[in-house]
């Protein structure tokens, strides 16, 4: 058994969202492991950016119900009776449950720690890359700071928690590689580093679930290899599970435990590397794309395959 | 970065290849249009004959001489556009180095100094009454405005909202000062800061609705909360006086020493003889204070996690909210603090002239006040305080050109001008500065080295 059967964090069931007459995501049921590395695949507009804004409250679900546990193993009645209550979170045997189809997007970050990177990159490019890494701190900063009322007086130990906001920060800087470019504005540093700092930005969340929208787009090899030992390190060292969108299949198939894969909204495949890989169906929605895109991918397995 | 300066330019023919027929073509042209558009506006002009009747004078040197002066102009640029470049350098954008940084530093202290020896200075060198005129219609007057703009800096200039009704909490805090003194008789340091709370609450009633907007729809609906506010203050008789306003409000007082020349009047009490521009003095000091106390504010504001996420919400208010900040809190705060700053000031304003009607509170205040926060640039503190000068001291200064009547005539009056000469002004700046005075972003926390942000890469806000 793997974890996301017998340890889910987040469970998915029947999430639908329309647009109009679009339906973008289709009854998709699937399960979010608390020490895996997920990774939701499909072609172009399959529905997968629209899954994370389910997620992280950007969209409200058509349907749907998504249970985040964030202590322990949700017992299926503790869930139910939560859901009856109307309630958005409550506290349960195995720990806080949250119902994120009912959160709005702050509360998703703040309360139930999903955070999150956008598909274009979102950095605050007019601030520094420090400052970019507190503002992530907002909420306890906030705490710290008297909701602004002792921070204006000066007092309370504001002072001492903005350093120690400041040393996460750094230490984040530090395993990115961006410890030099600190005071540098967000918006001047190179696409690659941009994507790493998204990701740090999110980090500095502390959240319990980061998800990750195509972070290895654009990135060059070596980049590329250098995202894959900062997602692993993520999930061993900060006890966070991942979930990603990814077009790259060698980065899938290298790291993910868990694979999910959409086509038009809809789950065609849902298990490990392995079974993806030789899953027909899968092949077949991409061979429904493009042949130029097929082969690549199919390349893509091989080598995958024999670099394992 | 690219450099602007060094950048070729292709069409133009290089030293020497001046094109005369090319620029009279160009320059006649020119003057070809501005013949077309100055034509219904210039040409005719409108006049009452005796029996009252509107009757149309036609006046064609006036489009004529707007023509010329255009076609000359236009050739004059083309012919100084076309000489060699080559002694303008490239100017490499400049970063100012900590050293600069400590100047500017030590400059805002000097200048807190001098405002703080300004009155002293001119009733010394002026005598009481030279001086009136400087320390009421430069400082006070410019003074209000360097508050107000501080105020609505936090809600346009941190946080990116477009807020074209700020005049509205002006008139809250002068009404609510000029209605709780004359019908409680509550003193000024009673009534200033509820004259605050009362405008933060105004705000906050604002926001609310508003939230949701952005943009034009914000800059729409906000402009409307300041007319309704207006038009309130006009119809609510009872309570408001309507267009008459409400007079005999208390003047200030030395902290309830009035300044008279009674036994017990303040020039008395200290022994000295009695003059008016005591009561002024008193007044720039009060503004001064204010303005200090609502720049010393902001300053911590911007260090704190509030201000960063005013900045943020500014730079992209979806990334903020995948970070776990309440948007929604976070735009209220804004709204609120600067409607309170705004609800000082007009409090100010009440105490300063003993009378309040609603023609103080027009949609023309906010616009100047939304000018000198968009002049001064990049929610920058200094950058507003130098467009208020320059706004508000401009318009004053106007006053003085008398010698300009030499020039065009005993009719001349250049006051009546002063939109124009605010219009080309604007139009000029925004050509050569359109970031504001102050065109790089200080960041709010440094880690080694305080580095200056170009103005290109921080955002001015979605509304
Ligand atoms: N806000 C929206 N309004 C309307 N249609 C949308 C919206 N967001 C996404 N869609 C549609 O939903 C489908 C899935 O989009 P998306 O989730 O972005 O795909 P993917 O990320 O897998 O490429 C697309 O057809 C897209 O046009
Ligand atoms: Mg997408």
């Amino acid at each position: 058994m793997s974890s996301w059967q017998t340890d889910p964090l987040l469970v998915v069931e029947h999430l639908t969202m329309r647009f109009g007459g679009l339906v973008a995501v289709n009854n998709l049921s699937f399960s979010v492991g608390r020490t895996d590395i997920t990774a939701l695949i499909g072609p172009n507009g399959a529905g997968k950016t629209t899954v994370f804004n389910c997620v992280t409250g950007f969209y409200k679900p058509t349907e749907g119900r998504l249970a985040l546990a964030r202590q322990g193993i949700a017992a299926a009645p503790d869930v139910e009776h939560l859901t009856g209550t109307g309630a958005r979170h409550g506290k349960s045997n195995s720990g806080n449950i949250y119902l994120l189809e009912r959160m709005p997007g702050h509360e998703i970050a703040d309360k139930a720690r999903v955070a999150r990177t956008f598909q274009n990159i979102r950095l605050f490019t007019g601030m520094t890359v420090l400052e970019n890494l507190l503002v992530a701190q907002h909420n306890a900063l906030m705490k710290a700071s008297g909701y602004t009322v002792l921070g204006v007086l000066g007092i309370g130990g504001y002072k001492a928690k903005e350093k120690a906001a400041v040393a996460k920060a750094i230490s984040w800087l530090d395993k990115i590689g961006l410890l030099d470019r600190a005071d540098d504005p967000a918006g001047d540093l190179p696409y690659g580093d941009q994507r790493r700092l998204e990701i740090a930005r999110a980090m500095c969340t502390d959240p319990i679930l980061l998800c990750l929208d195509e972070p290895a787009a654009g990135l060059n090899p070596r980049e590329s290899l250098e995202l894959n030992a900062l997602l692993r390190s993520i999930r061993n060292d900060h006890n966070t599970a991942v979930l990603l969108i990814e077009h790259d299949m060698s980065v899938v198939m290298e790291i993910s435990d868990h694979v999910v894969v959409l086509d038009y909204g809809t789950k065609i495949a849902d298990g490990t590397p392995q079974e993806i890989r030789n899953d027909p169906r899968v092949i077949a929605a991409y061979l429904g794309v493009e042949d130029e895109e097929v082969e690549e991918v199919e390349a893509e397995i091989d080598m995958a395959e024999k670099a394992s | 970065m690219q450099i602007q300066a060094s950048k070729p330019v292709a069409a133009e023919p290089v030293s020497g290849g001046f094109d005369i027929m090319a620029a009279v073509k160009d320059a006649g042209f020119a003057a070809l249009v501005t013949l077309g558009l100055s034509f219904p506006i210039l040409a005719f002009r409108t006049q009452e004959d005796i029996s009252n009747h509107l009757i149309v004078v036609p006046r064609w040197s006036w489009p004529i001489t707007a023509a010329i002066l255009v076609f000359v102009g236009r050739f004059a640029a083309i012919l100084f556009r076309s000489r060699p470049r080559a002694t303008r350098a490239p100017t490499l954008p400049k970063a100012p180095s900590a050293s600069a940084t400590f100047l500017i530093r030590y400059a805002s202290w000097f200048g807190v100094a001098a405002l703080i020896a300004f009155p002293m200075v001119m009733v010394a060198a002026l005598g009481a009454g030279g001086s009136l005129k400087w320390i009421n219609n430069y400082g006070i007057q410019i003074l209000i405005y360097v508050m107000l703009g501080w105020g609505l800096n936090i809600v346009v200039g941190l946080s990116g909202l477009l807020d074209l009704g700020y005049v509205a909490f002006y008139a809250v805090g002068a009404y609510s000062y000029a209605l709780l003194s004359t019908t409680f008789g509550l003193s000024f340091w009673i009534c200033l800061p509820l004259a605050g709370l009362l405008a933060a609450f105004w705000g906050i009633i604002l926001g609310f609705p508003v939230l949701r907007l952005r943009g034009d729809y914000l800059a729409i609906v906000t402009l409307a909360f300041g007319e309704i506010i207006r038009l309130v203050l006009i119809n609510w008789t009872d309570l408001t006086n309507g267009y008459a306003g409400i007079s005999s409000i208390p003047r200030a007082t030395f902290f309830g020493v009035p300044f008279t020349d009674d036994d017990d009047g303040f020039a008395h009490l200290f022994g000295m003889d009695y003059s008016p521009i005591q009561r002024t003095i008193f007044l720039f000091y009060l503004i001064l204070a204010l303005a200090l106390l609502t720049n010393a504010v902001t300053l911590r504001l911007r260090r704190l996690p509030v201000g960063r996420a005013w900045e943020a919400l500014r730079e992209d208010e979806i990334a903020c909210r995948s970070l776990g900040i309440n948007t929604t809190n976070t735009k209220l705060t804004a709204f609120a603090l600067g409607a309170m700053f705004g609800g000082f000031a007009g409090s100010f304003f009440a105490v300063r002239q003993g009378f309040v009607s609603p023609e103080s509170f027009t949609f023309i205040e906010s616009a100047t006040i939304l000018a000198i926060v968009v002049l001064g640039g990049m929610g920058s503190q200094i950058g507003v305080a130098l467009a208020a000068v320059l706004m508000i001291g401009g318009t004053e200064i106007l006053r003085e050109l008398d010698f300009l009547k030499a020039v065009f005539g005993r009719d001349f009056d250049p006051v009546q001008y002063r939109m124009l000469i605010f219009g080309a002004g604007m139009v000029l700046m925004m050509i050569l500065k359109p970031r504001g005075i102050i065109s790089t972003r200080t960041p709010s926390i440094f880690y080694k080295e305080q580095k200056a942000i170009s103005g290109s890469l921080v955002k001015e806000g979605h509304g």
